[in-house]
């Protein structure tokens, strides 16, 4: 016998389910007078400091079919690479954001500000990213990703230098469609499966 | 610096891909997750204040009303503890839950169940936790409800919870089950954790001694969310 460990075991996850909205974004499923506003509606507000970007991509089944009932939820630092509480971060980003894949088209839609490169132990670095989590019916635990920009210096990047096969690096970049925005598709299965996280 | 998170426990979570719930075959990745030792991505999280709850936000029986009439349905409350790894309390933390009604009927734009909906229930509720982490709900025990998945598939009575913690790693959404369901045992999404000893965690147990004579009915249901490592040799260069 030794001593006994005092630690805990987290609690087991279970899907989100179809109806994840009622909970989380309640006028999304039309429940309405409940609270005053849904929570996380943006992660910036009026004044913050940096480029605003808009995000827009799916999330599509190992089918190829863009998910209607996807929710998502966004953090990431100010354009200045701290995050929300830190000394010095900027007031007006709250950096989380909660969205859901649209219900006739499939399409979520992230306005932002593009956040700066941060600093991890041991001087490890990361280029700029936004972490998302994905739940919806039938992902059994929440799914961890993040978005990187293709127009961003990625090289020294701690993370994405831990994934072997190159090309899959891809699978986490939003790529410029114009001015300020960007597309991120998210693949769960299959051709193409997006990198996901568990960090 | 922020301390690192503790590796999620993976064999403590359900299977990404059980046959029997047949939603997940297409949604489940197929190939390995990639590991690392959190970042501060992970490590911050948001915090939510007290402004942000209103108060009705943890009474469904009446928040939809906004007090005007209550809920059809046996009266309950469900509270616990949130708790990390290391057996503190997660306090101001933020918890939301959702359900269907006492028929079995979500109001949600998607449910078409046949059940009818309660013109007093909406279904969603919100707390923060208190210093010591504790939260409490007043709500109306959901229903049993058919769902389309094998012919005749039933989720037992369930609440939904989601869990923020105070770091971004933690987040969980999970159900709270309740004691007695004979409808547990026969649920694909409960059997997608393999572990029924992990599935027992998510049963909430009657408490009478936490139940009020001719008001309500006491489950209680604890959760714990990931904990963070804390060590002196934490910030010295790796391999020193």
């Amino acid at each position: 016998m030794v001593q006994p460990l005092e630690t805990l075991v987290e609690t087991s996850s279970q899907t989100a389910g179809p109806y994840v909205h009622i909970g989380c974004i309640p006028s999304f499923a039309g429940v309405q007078g409940v609270y005053a506003e849904d929570l996380g509606l943006s992660p910036i507000s009026n004044g913050a400091q940096g480029e605003v970007i808009t995000i827009t991509g799916s999330v599509f089944d190992g089918t190829g079919w863009a998910m209607r009932d996807a929710m998502l939820e966004s953090w990431q630092a100010d354009a200045s690479g701290r995050y929300p509480g830190q000394h010095g971060a900027d007031p007006a980003v709250s950096g989380f954001c909660r969205f859901a894949a649209d219900a006739d088209s499939g399409e979520y839609t992230l306005r932002t500000v593009k956040p700066g490169a941060t600093q991890g132990r041991n001087g490890a670095r990361f280029a700029p990213h936004i972490s998302v989590w994905i739940v919806a019916r039938g992902i059994n635990i929440g799914l961890s990703t993040r978005i990187y920009f293709a127009d961003e210096d990625n090289s020294a990047d701690a993370l994405l230098a831990r994934i072997e096969q190159r090309p899959r690096v891809d699978t986490l970049l939003a790529h410029k469609t114009g001015a300020g925005t960007y597309r991120f598709d998210i693949r769960l299965q299959g051709q193409g499966e997006t990198v996901f996280l568990d960090l | 610096m922020t301390d690192p998170l503790m590796p999620r426990r993976r064999e403590v979570h359900p299977v990404p891909y059980w046959p029997e719930y047949k939603t997940s075959g297409t949604r489940s990745p197929s190939l390995p997750l990639l590991s690392m030792e959190s970042t501060p991505s992970e490590e911050t999280g948001p915090r939510f204040g007290h402004s942000l709850i209103g108060p009705h936000d943890n009474n469904l029986i009446v928040n939809y009303t906004q007090g005007a009439a209550s809920a059809v349905g046996e009266r309950i409350r469900v509270h616990g503890r949130v708790m990390d790894e290391t057996g503190r309390g997660v306090p101001q933390t933020l918890v939301e839950i959702w359900q269907a009604n006492a028929g079995g009927r979500y109001r949600h734009v998607k449910d078409t169940y046949f059940a009818p909906l309660d013109d007093s229930f909406g279904g969603c509720g919100r707390t923060l936790t208190d210093d010591d982490g504790r939260y409490e709900f007043m709500t109306i025990k959901p229903g049993a409800y058919p769902w389309p998945n094998r012919a005749n598939d039933w989720r037992p009575a369930h609440i939904h919870f989601s869990i923020f913690g105070h770091a971004f790693g933690q987040r969980l959404i999970s159900q709270m089950y309740f004691e007695g369901d004979p409808l547990i045992d026969r649920c694909p999404i409960a059997a997608t954790l393999q572990d029924r000893s992990q599935l027992d965690r998510l049963v909430a147990p009657l408490e009478m001694q936490q139940s009020r004579g001719m008001d309500y009915l006491a489950y209680r249901f604890d959760i714990v969310l990931r904990g963070q490592r804390q060590s002196m040799f934490e910030n010295k260069p790796e391999g020193m």
